[in-house]
């Protein structure tokens, strides 16, 4: 069920729920009213929005509509409908505008200090070997290549199980 | 695993009151990872989101969390199930409410539980009563490596941990801890935290998660930055700044009223304990409202005949699935009012 703001007619994204002497008081509010009278804080902006205003500062709004990442197939423009990212790869693929991105929602920063995979050399070569993969299989599929489809497949299957070598 | 059963037990970590607890319900720990060389799940095919379902599934319930863990398929549990497990915190009201093969693993004590395809394709947590941040870190950080022993995860040595969305990449880490914060509340001091704590780029939810302030003087507060920290700083700024702040501070608020408002202090907390001990016909949100009153008088010493475990146990056992589950049947709204009231008066002694 959707409710509008009481104050504002906004989407109402906060309810709540206040008991007076056994008397039940229905709250509805959008974020920014709630903010307004101290309910519930977000220190963050919501994603859309974050990415909604680099793209107004931004004088390259055309080079960014028209990236895309040609792994999973996600556009920028679809990304930044959803807020959520297609695949690993659009790190790098959007690389240019995430960090801006990032630095919004991170105090600044944009580089990772934290704790790193024990196997991380190791983890990088498959993640970009299966996605190189992924690709190859898709484009076999496209053209009807079943038997050079089902050998990828193999592969993929055998990378992806965590055993991280090559079949001989 | 039996979900009538649990549907009449408190957890394990909602068992041990400790130094903190007059303030702090809980502490969680959460840690997000995706498989490397797969699509996050909003691009998987079907077939893909299906196939890292069973996969982590088998890694899952192989022993990764130890013996005796369960495994929930949320896709096939039937929603009165799923919304026990919500109200247990064990996996999000997002997770309950989505589509497609997806699931929970958690341990028998269900301080450990692990969310396949929810936004990624892991979500680990760890949970325990009272403020031990750093006990919940440790344990969710032997977990994650344990894994790793079965699974290669998506990472970038520039960008971190990589997640679906790029609010939570880097450590992917997210610290929180439950807090009753009544006396600010009462005192209209609540608000300088919220501010205070936006500037110290935190979030502040209330019980439920997003944006959903429950009742009940209850506040969840949160880590919003994972990146360009380390785990270990982002786990103590919170465990030795963040959190001692508002404990003193909601401490010193309790103080105050009891000095300059007792009266009217003890008339709340008396009133409260009377509508508890014979009301006919109660809301959710009206227990956790008198709860509320309840917790805050006891930890003033007004009141001493009742535990803190009994109400966190009368907290959760009075949620709509629990009731039903533990009645064995759907009830109406009012069916359950009545109900959630016979249960409460049973469980605090009253005829
Ligand atoms: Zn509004
Ligand atoms: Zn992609």
């Amino acid at each position: 069920m959707k409710f509008e703001c009481e104050k504002c007619q906004h989407e109402a994204t906060v309810h709540l729920t206040e008991i007076i002497n056994g008397q039940k008081i229905e709250r509805h509010l959008c974020e920014q009213c709630a903010a307004d009278e101290g309910i519930t804080i977000k220190a963050q902006l919501p994603i859309s929005k974050v990415i909604e205003e680099l793209m107004l500062q931004s004088s390259a709004e055309k080079e960014f509509s028209d990236l895309r990442c040609n792994v999973c197939g996600i556009s920028f423009l679809e990304f930044r409908r959803g807020g959520l990212l297609g695949c690993p790869n659009d790190y790098e693929a959007f690389e240019h505008v995430l960090v801006g991105l990032l630095e919004r929602s991170h105090e600044g920063n944009s580089c990772h200090v934290g704790k790193v995979p024990i196997n991380a050399a190791e983890g990088q070569r498959v993640q970009n070997e299966l996605l190189r993969l992924r690709g190859q299989l898709a484009e076999a599929v496209g053209r009807e290549d079943y038997e050079e489809a089902a050998a990828l497949r193999d592969r993929v299957r055998y990378l992806s199980d965590g055993l991280h070598e090559e079949p001989k | 695993m039996n979900f009538a059963d649990l549907s009449q037990h408190l957890a394990q970590w909602q068992k041990s009151p400790g130094q903190f607890s007059d303030v702090v319900i809980s502490s969680r720990v959460r840690l997000a990872r995706n498989l490397a060389g797969m699509s996050f799940l909003s691009r998987c095919s079907d077939r893909q989101v299906r196939e890292i379902s069973e996969r982590l599934r088998t890694v899952l319930t192989g022993g990764a969390l130890g013996e005796g863990a369960f495994y929930v398929d949320i896709a096939e549990a039937d929603p009165l199930e799923s919304q026990l497990l919500v109200e247990r915190h064990l996996i999000s009201r997002q997770h309950a409410e989505g589509n497609g093969p997806r699931g929970v693993a958690f341990t028998p004590d269900e301080t450990v539980a692990v969310m396949v395809n929810e936004e990624d394709h892991l979500r680990m947590q760890v949970l325990a009563g009272d403020l031990q941040l750093e006990k919940c870190y440790e344990r969710i950080c032997q977990l994650d490596e344990k894994l790793e022993e079965h699974l290669t995860f998506a990472f970038s040595s520039r960008f971190g941990y990589l997640t679906a969305c790029p609010t939570n990449v880097g450590t992917a880490l997210r610290v929180s801890v439950m807090l009753h914060l009544p006396a600010l509340k009462m005192t209209g001091q609540i608000e300088k935290v919220l501010r205070s704590a936006r500037d110290m780029h935190l979030a502040v939810r209330g019980l439920y998660g997003e944006g959903t302030e429950a009742i009940g003087d209850l506040f969840q507060v949160s880590n919003q930055t994972t990146l360009g920290k380390s785990e270990e700083q982002i786990v103590s700024d919170f465990r030795e700044q963040i959190v001692p702040g508002i404990i003193d501070y909601e401490r010193s608020a309790r103080a105050a009223l009891l000095e300059n408002r007792r009266a009217a202090l003890e008339d709340r907390v008396c009133r409260a304990q009377a509508v508890m001990k014979s009301a006919r016909l109660i809301s959710s949100e009206e227990v956790l409202y008198l709860i509320s009153q309840l917790r805050l008088g006891l930890s003033l010493n007004i009141i001493s005949d009742i535990t803190v475990e009994t109400l966190n146990k009368l907290s959760l056992l009075t949620q709509p699935a629990h009731l039903q589950m533990h009645l064995g049947r759907s009830m109406s709204p009012s069916e359950r009012g009545e109900a959630r009231a016979e249960l409460i008066r049973e469980k605090l002694g009253e005829k």
